[in-house]
């Protein structure tokens, strides 16, 4: 294993091992991209049928998700500035940025359990119909990674309060950017074609 | 690290040292070892169902439990014996081949044999709490939604943590494929086992998901009541299906493209010829993996889809007979003209391409989607696939532990042994299989439990135990061998086949960082080229220096055993919810031992250059 280090670069890919695990992760996201591909699918199969529960146009409503749309994309744009003040060696700068993120991304999940009660209340369980299983699975597997990333990152930044950047802090951090502009991706996707589509059909 | 060295250390210390290894030669002995138990332990099964069909109306094992054992058998040999035994070989031969020192994450290597081993431990202690999965390997939905018990939650439960760190393993192998070859290594001189290897593990990436999914759907449908295959509340059991076999289907290829790799080193190596046909084999290697994805629903002919749809996956189906002919070919004409050595490993390769040829014959007969309603869930789909997953997998898997078993262990398997282990398990396996084409079509259905007097099936029945019968017997002298060879065979050299790649330039087995400096590659089969110049062995590519390597763990365990313990508490919360305490502890385990590998850094430790010289005088470098 070439332990040397490359003296010019971004810090996160001066080694092969911060190379490696750049790669790898984003090798894991093609994994993902066929896990939310799947459930996507089993999603579309099974729309509209809502069984005796309510169908989705009467309870999705443009407002909170226009919201939790909001705060999860301007969460992602805060991101990169995190990455760009890591980028310019400021812990500072990466700190603040990152925690903002943070609290946008904790705002949405505040929506989105908000939603989720909601719905329940309105009698739309995973349990009441096979199109309510397959929202609240298709929108709850984004909403844990969401979750996880929230958890993750928090890790991160205490690990960065006692380190500084080093070629280790700053590959984590590249990494867990890459896994939030993921999930981003990912909620455009249901934001179309599980909210939009909802509302119209 | 030799056995005597461990046997110094005392056995608690040769265990730990196991628990915690990272190093990837020892992982493929984990994996070997649990592969080769599950092995057995579905073997045995194979023997019960047979024993159970020898004669009409027979009443050996109950109705239940021959469900039990069927369901279980595929799925042992499948997730629980073939693809660690493959993982084996891969862990034991790909860094080696392209001149690594170790697998990109070590750490993950590791955390996926272990995730592995805790889920085929977790489905197998099924047996002792009240029934194992009843509802066939494939688990369809309603069947599988509806059977009573916990069988099948301990199937959910235990293939999505055997899947987790598989699907680890395919990652890891691609990143090292990708960033850790040699200098001159380039893409166009791996040997093909590690082309192979490196498809295969693109095939896991997408292929593993879709099962990730589907073991969801289906354990909240079981344990949190959702409806995705409750069709009163709008479901859909079709959706189970399509999501199993896009799994399913590429699973076959991940199962026999290493291996097709393995035959081609060893058809190369035991011909003293280069690979006939090198970049067409790399070429169909890729094509095979690429329509593999695109032939799923070939499994689902009678489902009703309509004809556009069944001939589309017929069509693309056949397709897969060009790339699979084209490396058929290229084995014959490797053999053509070389000097051939029939040692057991080539034995099995060469027995390998009738047999599988068979089995690709009987594939396209059943790609004939009008045709395949009257094959359909008959022993002719058994015959077929007994034929590709025995007569390739398991018989690779064989030749590949003859080739590799030097480097593994330092010891050439017994040949004598090694043949005689070889004639009885290909007779047995022909006769087991070749005759259930003919009990297929004659009407006999899969999975059922008896089968009825006076409407001829009892001769072929016969016919096929017996065979059953002489695989057994080959499989135990296979095992004496092995121990045979421990006891009484010498230690051999680096190199004792005269072979052409990477791994025989170093001694066996290996020490643990592998190559004491990184090799220079400078043409398809490396070793081979400098053998050709007159050279003993490969020219270094750095100079010699202080070596980086990881540190051992006992994460990796520890997140596994979590996952196990969680596993027991998803199972039974559905009885009483008191259980989700085990849910919370086995999290916690596994996310505290997440949170202590994300806070601590592990730095690796350095071989130093003195160490080295030491090592080298006592001849570990050439």
């Amino acid at each position: 294993m070439a332990a040397e280090e490359l003296k010019t670069g971004p810090l996160e890919y001066r080694t092969q091992e911060g190379q490696m695990g750049i790669m790898g992760f984003w090798i894991f996201l093609g994994a993902e991209v066929v896990l939310f591909a799947t459930l996507f699918a089993t999603y579309a199969v099974l729309y509209g049928r809502t069984a005796d529960a309510p169908v989705p146009g009467e309870l999705f409503e443009p407002g909170i998700v226009l919201i939790m749309t909001f705060l999860l994309l301007t969460s992602s744009f805060t991101c990169g500035l995190a990455i760009h003040e890591m980028r310019r060696g400021s812990v500072k700068g990466l700190t603040i940025w990152m925690s903002i993120t943070l609290a946008l991304g904790l705002g949405f999940l505040g929506f989105e359990i908000y939603e989720f009660v909601h719905y329940a209340h309105l009698g739309a369980t995973m349990q009441s119909s096979a199109f309510w299983s397959a929202f609240f699975t298709l929108a709850g597997t984004h909403g844990l990674h969401v979750t996880l990333g929230i958890g993750w990152a928090i890790l991160l930044l205490i690990q960065i309060r006692k380190r500084g950047l080093t070629n280790v802090t700053s590959r984590k951090f590249f990494i867990i950017s890459l896994y939030w502009h993921f999930l981003d991706v990912i909620w455009i996707f249901i934001f179309t074609s599980v909210y939009l589509i909802g509302m119209v059909l | 690290m030799s056995t005597a060295v461990a046997q110094k250390r005392g056995l608690a210390a040769t265990i730990w040292d196991y628990l915690t290894t990272v190093d990837h030669k020892k992982i493929a002995l984990l994996y070997l070892y649990s592969g080769g138990f599950f092995f057995l332990i579905g073997g045995l099964e194979a023997m019960l169902i047979r024993i159970q069909l020898m004669k009409p109306d027979n009443n050996f094992i109950s109705a239940g439990l021959y469900n039990e054992m069927i369901t279980m058998h595929g799925t042992t040999m499948i997730f629980l014996a073939a693809m660690p035994l493959i993982f084996a070989l891969m862990n034991a031969v790909v860094p080696l081949q392209i001149g690594a020192r170790d697998v990109a994450f070590p750490f993950l290597n590791s955390l996926g044999f272990w995730l592995f081993f805790f889920g085929g431990i977790l489905l197998n202690v099924s047996w002792f709490t009240g029934g194992a999965p009843d509802a066939g390997w494939t688990n369809y939905a309603p069947l599988s939604t509806t059977s009573p018990g916990h069988g099948v939650d301990y199937y959910v439960m235990g293939l999505q943590i055997s899947g987790a760190g598989t699907l680890i393993a395919g990652i890891n192998f691609l990143v090292t494929i990708i960033n850790m070859r040699a200098p001159g290594m380039t893409y166009m001189r791996m040997p093909l086992f590690t082309w192979s290897t490196f498809v295969t593990s693109a095939l896991i990436l997408f292929a593993f998901p879709a099962l990730t999914v589907g073991l969801f759907l289906m354990m909240f449908d079981r344990m949190f009541g959702s409806a995705f295959f409750d069709v009163a509340l709008g479901g859909n059991v079709i959706i189970w299906e399509h999501l199993f076999w896009i799994f399913g289907h590429p699973e076959v290829y991940i199962l026999i493209l290493p291996l097709f790799g393995a035959f081609s080193d060893i058809f190369s190596t035991f011909s003293r010829k280069r690979l006939f046909g090198y970049s067409a084999m790399v070429f169909a290697t890729v094509l095979i993996g690429f329509l593999g994805f695109m032939v799923w629903a070939h499994h689902m002919f009678t489902v009703g889809m309509g004809p556009i749809a069944n001939s589309i996956f017929a069509v693309a189906t056949m397709a897969i007979a060009v790339p699979t002919g084209i490396k058929i070919f290229n084995w014959l004409f490797t053999m053509w003209g070389g000097q051939i050595k029939m040692t057991s490993a080539m034995l099995w390769s060469v027995a390998f391409i009738p047999s599988f040829t068979i089995g690709g014959m009987t594939g396209v007969m059943l790609a004939a989607a009008a045709a395949d309603f009257q094959y359909h869930d008959t022993y002719f789909v058994v015959g077929h696939f007994h034929y590709v997953i025995v007569g390739g997998v398991v018989f690779g898997i064989f030749a590949g532990l003859h080739y590799w078993w030097p480097k593994m262990f330092g010891k050439v398997l017994n040949e004598k042994l090694g043949k005689l282990a070889f004639w009885p398990f290909f007779i047995g396996f022909h006769l087991t299989f070749f005759i259930q084409h003919f009990l297929g079509l004659m009407g006999m259905p899969r999975r059922y439990w008896v089968f009825l007097e006076g409407q001829g099936l009892e001769t072929g029945n016969l016919i096929s135990t017996i065979g059953a019968f002489f695989m057994a017997i080959g499989t135990v002298i296979f095992l004496i061998n092995i121990v045979y060879t421990a006891i009484k065979e010498p230690k051999v050299g680096g190199d004792p086949w005269d072979a052409r790649t990477l791994e025989w330039s170093i001694p066996s087995p290996p020490p643990h960082y592998n190559f004491v400096q990184t090799p220079l590659v400078r043409g398809l089969d490396p070793l081979w080229v400098e053998k050709m110049d007159g050279k003993k062995g490969m020219t270094p590519a750095e100079p010699l220096g202080d070596i980086h390597m990881p540190n051992g763990s006992i994460l990796p365990f520890m997140m596994s055993l979590g996952m196990f313990i969680a596993g027991f508490g998803f199972i039974y919360q559905v009885d009483n919810s008191s259980w989700l305490i085990a849910v919370f502890i086995g999290m916690g385990i596994t996310l505290g031992s997440m949170l202590t590998r994300s806070l601590k850094d592990d730095l690796g430790h350095h071989i130093h250059k003195e160490e080295l010289e030491a090592d080298i005088k006592k001849g570990v470098g050439k």
